[in-house]
């Protein structure tokens, strides 16, 4: 397996896709922290645009990627290899690179200038995303044959998730706003990774006190070790169940 | 050394393999040919496992395929456009190639990379490269590791007339090397100095699978082309006759 994963990586490193990903997070880190002198509003001005920008870039990214490369997983396919070490590997290569363009481009400047418990956080989270939209994109471009049809998909899901979800609770939370459906927002929360990582974020730097009953309900769930536990095993399944549907899915898929 | 039972493969609403059933053995040099759509290529995928039919079995060398991927080291496999990852330079594809195989550099072989003079473009990003040299490097990749079971989909379309008598030299060595190949093409002529067997597909299904040489003596004719053409004729009056 490491070896397809070998020449993934090569291949996604020659593309420079990814370099300049890297290189504008990395510009655009540093100059957050160096226009806000406090570390953890920083930190809170850039989870905004992580927020928005990483599972973007990871999701159309790796879909226009699995696209571009289907020759190369024909080939692939015709050798004598397993179709599951194939796409395995290609999962780990696009989640890797994606993954190291997140860290060069944000972990150094949170090392230089906000090593706080809220960047180390803000890192982890969007190391998270990053992998959850690679798997996410490889289960909307394994399910469409067509190229234009699978990115208008993954643009569609980034949409939902970036954008509609939020919409979509905010509009039930004001329908019940009569009801004390604040437990239940701990769980929706959980049906959208950009959530999770905005509320575990947020709550790092104290702005939770604006948010409320929910903030104080938010705060009650995960600042203790067991919903931090749940929260954890939530993203790992955002990372695990798209890309264990999508394998399913290749394992039987004609080329 | 593969045999098929009843293959059937639909693609939607078309029905692209129908109950093929074919036993191809060791030795031999099979032409598969017949009309554009027939479903060449689709029989040629089922037997590499790209494409999954959906009823039937496939053998090789008596073992059931299924969801197996061992029995691909023993099967060299030319497409029919070659399609490589666009970045990767000549060299590199083959090292790949190499390192999936896991072949002693000193059992590889090398007839078709020297004659073809792949040396001198290893650095040449595939992307780059004309269709014809693009075929010269599957056909390369195809013959490399000595498999019993060569599998070539018009291999010589998009070749120079040069490259494709080295290629067919290259074939008919093969051939006398016990190994089996399957070649599908459009070019009849060429496939008349190097099959010993036709397989004629039509709609699906194999018409006739016979010898050559009971072929051209069935059909009165000693060139392979005019025997299909005979046929096709009488394939053509038939299916008038059943219209009218």
């Amino acid at each position: 397996m490491s070896k397809i994963v070998k020449y993934v990586i090569a291949d996604l490193l020659r593309s420079r896709a990814i370099m300049v990903y890297a290189l504008v997070l990395l510009v655009l880190s540093i100059s957050v922290f160096s226009i806000e002198d406090n570390a953890d509003k920083g930190v809170v001005s850039l989870l905004n645009i992580i927020l928005f920008v990483v599972p973007l870039v990871s999701i159309i990214f790796s879909t226009v990627y699995l696209y571009n490369s289907a020759e190369f997983i024909e080939l692939l396919v015709s050798q004598p290899l397993k179709r599951r070490t194939i796409w395995m590997s290609i999962f780990t290569g696009l989640a890797g690179a994606v993954a190291l363009a997140f860290l060069i481009g944000v972990g150094v400047p949170i090392l230089l200038y906000a090593f706080t418990p809220s960047g180390i956080i803000l890192l982890l989270s969007g190391m998270m995303l990053s992998l959850i939209f690679v798997s996410i994109a490889m289960w909307a471009a394994v399910r469409i044959r067509d190229k234009a049809k699978g990115i208008g998909l993954s643009i569609l899901l980034w949409l939902y998730f970036a954008l509609l979800f939020d919409a979509l609770v905010l509009f039930i939370l004001f329908q019940f706003s009569d009801y004390p459906i604040e437990n239940g927002m701990v769980a929706v929360a959980m049906l959208n990774p950009i959530d999770i990582s905005r509320i575990l974020i947020l709550l790092q730097v104290d702005i939770s006190a604006m948010m409320g009953y929910t903030g104080a309900i938010f705060r009650n769930f995960f600042g203790t070790g067991w919903g931090m536990t749940i929260t954890v095993l939530v993203l790992m399944a955002w990372t695990a169940v798209p890309v264990w549907f999508s394998l399913r899915f290749f394992k039987q898929k004609d080329l | 050394m593969i045999t098929i039972q009843n293959i059937s493969k639909r693609f939607g609403k078309l029905q692209v393999l129908d109950n093929v059933s074919l036993t191809l053995n060791g030795g031999q040099c099979v032409a598969l040919i017949g009309p554009n759509g027939s479903g060449k290529t689709t029989l040629i995928k089922s037997i590499l496992g790209m494409v999954m039919p959906q009823s039937g079995a496939l053998l090789f060398k008596g073992n059931p395929v299924g969801q197996q991927w061992e029995y691909r080291r023993d099967i060299g496999y030319m497409p029919q456009i070659g399609r490589y990852p666009e970045n990767m330079t000549i060299g590199q594809v083959l090292d790949m190639m190499k390192d999936i195989r896991k072949v002693p550099e000193a059992a590889l072989d090398r007839d078709l990379f020297d004659v073809f003079e792949l040396d001198k473009m290893l650095d040449k990003r595939m992307g780059t490269l004309s269709g014809g040299t693009r075929q010269k490097v599957s056909a390369c990749l195809a013959f490399m590791f000595k498999p019993e079971v060569l599998i070539l989909d018009e291999p010589t379309a998009g070749l120079d007339p040069v490259s494709t008598e080295l290629l067919k030299d290259k074939i008919l060595a093969e051939k006398n090397n016990n190994r089996l190949i399957i070649i599908t093409s459009h070019v009849l002529s060429d496939l008349d100095d190097l099959a010993t067997e036709v397989i004629y597909m039509q709609e699906g299904r194999p018409l006739f699978h016979k010898p050559l040489e009971v072929l051209k003596e069935e059909t009165g004719t000693d060139r392979l082309a005019k025997a299909i053409a005979r046929i096709m004729a009488k394939q053509g009056m038939k299916k008038g006759v059943t219209t009218v």
